[in-house]
């Protein structure tokens, strides 16, 4: 258990800079995100940067506001190693949509 | 976490491997709703990745160009398009109200009873502000020319995957708003203070209510994120 946790006896409660902190982060991070369009950024660069300041918001949103960074690790396992079955399933469709969209082409523009 | 006996068990893997083996309660210190909640959202995590990844093999899969969603979603401000400009300030305020959520949480934890209610209000309000500005979003599409099976943007699965994806997520925020407003009202009347039971079950009412709650709330905000990065940005 937390350090932090061990003072209070009734409930989880924290310091109110962390949420602070973390809520300064999202906004800085969302104005990131923002900018990504702004400047147009295109290709890899754009792809990289929008994943990037997308997982961090998700983990700190996660983490903190959500508390699973204070969560025992019994509860944090069962909520994330489903993710992987997503992540499977992105990958099994990604290649699906690859399929597809080869077989449109060959059908649609060369007629076979 | 009122179990004082929490604290002298070992954490990290170890302690997951003791509390997953030693046949009884797993969920050690976790209110059980708190358990239920996040199931409950583990599997609405499953529901909105199926719509995002459909869209992104509706999106890959299409041989026409897909709509140009920096334009598509801008703002003219003084006759000049801002891209993105009411999905950005869309953005800020779901932060903000998540923001308020995670102090309500606390204050709760806290019983400081009129904080925690005028935050839950604060984050109300600020989901509401969201509902708002998606219905002028939607207007704005559909009196564009937006359906879902047509829009003069380009590819045509653009429209289907806009109002189904945002408008899951829009039921969420006003769902998530309607409890929002009752629940303000039930820590204003001082219903967690006094432990009195509620409409729907003799149980008593305990301040984990508002973190069940502020779980759900950050669970629509990081929905948001996904959508913000996959649909708009990408």
């Amino acid at each position: 258990m937390n350090e932090i946790e061990n003072k209070e006896t009734v409930a989880s409660t924290h310091k109110i800079g962390i949420y602070l902190w973390i809520w300064g982060l999202l906004f800085v991070l969302s104005f990131f995100s923002y900018m990504v369009d702004w400047f147009q950024f295109q290709g890899l660069l754009r792809w990289t940067l929008i994943l990037i300041f997308m997982f961090l918001k998700a983990g700190l949103i996660m983490a903190f506001f959500m508390h699973l960074f204070w969560e025992r690790y019994a509860l944090v396992n069962v909520l994330l190693w489903p993710m992987t079955a997503i992540a499977c399933f992105i990958g099994l469709m990604a290649a699906e949509a690859k399929y597809t969209v080869l077989t449109r082409l060959l059908y649609f523009f060369t007629g076979g | 976490m009122s179990d004082n006996s929490l604290n002298n068990l070992p954490g990290g893997f170890k302690g997951m491997s003791q509390d997953m083996g030693s046949d009884q309660t797993v969920f050690k210190g976790v209110q059980w709703g708190k358990v239920m909640m996040w199931i409950f959202l583990l599997s609405d995590t499953f529901i909105f990745s199926c719509f995002l990844i459909s869209y992104m093999k509706g999106r890959t899969s299409t041989v026409v160009d897909w709509p140009n969603t920096s334009e598509v979603f801008s703002l003219h401000v003084n006759g000049v398009p801002v891209p993105l400009l009411l999905i950005a300030i869309m953005t800020f305020v779901l932060i903000t109200s998540s923001g308020t959520m995670a102090l309500a949480v606390k204050y709760g934890y806290e019983k400081n009873r009129k904080m925690c209610g005028w935050l839950i209000l604060a984050t109300a309000i600020g989901g509401l502000t969201f509902v708002g500005m998606q219905a002028f979003e939607w207007s704005k599409l559909i009196h564009e020319g937006v359906r879902p099976w047509e829009n003069p943007f380009g590819a045509k699965q653009f429209g289907s995957f806009f109002f189904m994806i945002t408008g899951f997520h829009g039921t969420h925020v006003s769902i998530g708003v309607i409890f929002l407003f009752i629940y303000s009202r039930k820590v204003f009347r001082g219903d967690f203070d006094k432990g009195k039971r509620g409409f729907f079950t003799s149980m008593k009412s305990d301040y984990v209510a508002i973190e069940i709650l502020g779980l759900y709330w950050h669970f629509v905000d990081l929905v948001w994120v996904f959508i913000f990065a996959f649909f708009y940005l990408w």
